[in-house]
């Protein structure tokens, strides 16, 4: 097996056996396989493209196709102990309307995204004065999915002004985590814990 | 295929059996005794854990995998089912049975009411979908299969599909539902009203007795099935494969012969259905079709259908599928997320319509055998 994703590692670990998991853009469904195979874990996922669907069901994973923005409210609250959002909220129509999607059906929510304030990000920015082209993000403006980029210290206050706390954070630089320290400069990418 | 489970004659292709039932229908008659058409392909293990219940679709028959005896035609299921397919007789007991009310050896408004020696006729009681599965039931019990791995069905086949795993969840380890819905909606409805009316309007009907007759209804039934054949097909379809082209002729004719492709198309389909189906069964079981709502007998939420069931249930639909468009699927995942059960979900891509379930579905029948593997069959 390959190994997995990095932020999906982190989510890996600390889901706890025998919790109830909606992966939301599941992918497909790396993290699902991963979380059956080291914990036993029956998680249900959602994914927009019917390939990856087709590709998660042939490995005897429960996906259905779907679209973050408009298919969370089928369904019900609480169904489900963790919701995970991993690198799909800024591709999302309406972030802020998904994360309480995510909260009102998970008990807890899972968010992971690139952020877009690493310093790399910010030289091409200001040196080159285009819109960054990286190996975390690597598509052209006009072809990115990723059309609601969002850096750390926005997601923070985001997640403040929407009145859920965070439960665990964690940073990493490619394949290494690294500490919180000066993250919205030095973090590649993000994984957040929420509550409600 | 003609593998059969030894001398067992219970198992095989093209099996007949009368049965005592009773059949409990929905209506409350008590119908009994129930004739049943049926074939099997492949060996039952012996823990009885490979068997497949495939259901066919309106006027569809058992004949899923072996030559049609009417029309010569190879089965119409062989593109899934087969030596080396997602669902194959090496490895799986196949099982497919002529619904309730039918016309190709099951009980149906064409079979003779034992009380008169004459033909049921519109004496046959009027069936649900339910009915076609407690039906299903009894000739299983009979066939000694307690358990089902996986009930299959594309169109109302899925409606059996979902009814089975609504009625008798301990039976069913899996579902696989393809281009289906949990009810007919007022367009279904609609439709089949018009083919139902094409029949009875038909002077030939005689009232449904016409067995026995040098006159048969049949333009009243293709008709029906010429009304029926446009809904499974998509706009895109047609057009890409008769747009406006005339047929067997360089211009108009200014009169009503069949001018166009499509015209001369369906009067083939039309005329050809007729051939092999009986306008009663058309009858009855598109009014089966027409009762069908799952969620009605739970109070309208459907998810009550599936309260607790450990089926796991894969659905598929096509988007170029307006009879039952995805929508439909989308609203019995819907119902199956709230009842927490397993349920997988994809929309493919196709030109065909409805009827793109029975064609060249190479990414359905990679879902199915995927499906089918990761539940360890």
């Amino acid at each position: 097996m390959t190994a997995l994703r990095p932020d999906l590692a982190v989510i890996a670990e600390t889901i706890p056996t025998g919790a109830r998991v909606l992966d939301v853009g599941c992918g497909d469904g790396a993290l699902m396989a991963a979380l059956r195979d080291s914990k036993g874990i029956d998680a249900r996922g959602m994914e927009i493209d019917p390939v990856n669907v087709a590709n998660a069901v042939t490995r005897g994973l429960a996906v259905v196709q779907g679209d973050a923005d408009t298919d969370l409210a089928d369904y019900p609250d609480d169904s489900f102990d963790y919701a995970v959002l991993s690198q799909t909220l800024q591709t999302t129509r309406r972030p802020d309307l998904v994360l309480d999607q995510l909260l009102r059906i998970g008990k807890q929510a899972f968010v992971s995204f690139p952020n877009f304030a690493q310093w790399k990000i910010r030289f091409a920015h200001m040196f080159g004065g285009r819109m960054p082209v990286t190996k975390q993000l690597p598509h052209r403006w006009y072809d990115t999915p990723n059309i609601h980029h969002v850096t750390i210290d926005d997601f923070k206050s985001f997640v403040e002004d929407r009145g859920y706390s965070i439960e665990g954070e964690w940073y990493l630089s490619g394949e290494k985590r690294r500490g919180a320290g000066l993250a919205n400069l030095l973090a590649e990418h993000a994984v957040f814990l929420l509550k409600r | 295929m003609a593998q059969t489970m030894g001398e067992d004659g219970r198992f095989g292709l093209d099996r007949r059996t009368k049965l005592l039932g009773p059949v409990r229908l929905d209506s409350g008659v008590q119908f009994a005794p129930v004739e049943f058409a049926y074939e099997t392909y492949g060996e039952l293990n012996a823990d009885k854990s490979n068997a497949i219940l495939i259901c066919h679709a309106l006027t569809g028959d058992q004949y899923v995998a072996s030559t049609h005896p009417v029309t010569g035609k190879p089965g119409w299921w062989t593109r899934l089912v087969g030596e080396g397919k997602p669902v194959d007789p090496s490895r799986h007991c196949i099982i497919c049975i002529n619904v309730l009310g039918s016309c190709m050896g099951s009980s149906g408004p064409a079979s003779f009411d034992p009380g008169t020696g004459q033909p049921y006729a519109m004496d046959f009681p009027v069936i649900t979908i339910a009915d076609m599965v407690r039906a299903q039931a009894i000739l299983l019990d009979h066939l000694g299969i307690e358990r089902l791995a996986c009930v299959i069905g594309g169109s109302m086949g899925g409606m059996q599909a979902l009814t089975w795993a609504s009625l008798f969840p301990d039976r069913v380890q899996s579902a696989i539902v393809i281009a289906s819905t949990a009810r007919h909606s007022a367009q279904n409805i609609a439709f089949h009203e018009v083919g139902r009316q094409a029949i009875m309007a038909d002077p030939n009907w005689q009232g449904g007795n016409y067995y026995g007759s040098v006159d048969q209804p049949d333009a009243g039934l293709a008709v029906a099935r010429m009304a029926a054949h446009i809904t499974y097909l998509s706009e895109a379809g047609l057009t890409e494969k008769f747009g406006r082209q005339l047929q067997d002729r360089e211009t108009k004719t200014f009169g009503f012969d069949a001018d166009f492709q499509v015209e001369s198309y369906l009067r083939y389909q039309g005329l050809s259905f007729v051939e092999r189906f009986d306008a009663n069964s058309y009858l009855y079981i598109t009014r089966a079709m027409d009762y069908y709502d799952l969620a009605e007998e739970h109070g309208g939420v459907l998810a009550k259908a599936f309260q607790g069931t450990r089926t796991r249930f894969c659905l598929v639909s096509f988007d170029s599928d307006w009879l039952y468009p995805t929508i439909e699927s989308k609203r019995i995942v819907q119902a199956l997320n709230a009842a927490g059960a397993a349920a997988s979900f994809v929309e493919l891509s196709s030109p065909f319509g409805h009827d793109a379930f029975l064609l060249d579905a190479p990414e359905m029948n990679r879902i199915v055998d995927g499906f089918l593997k990761a539940g360890g069959l």
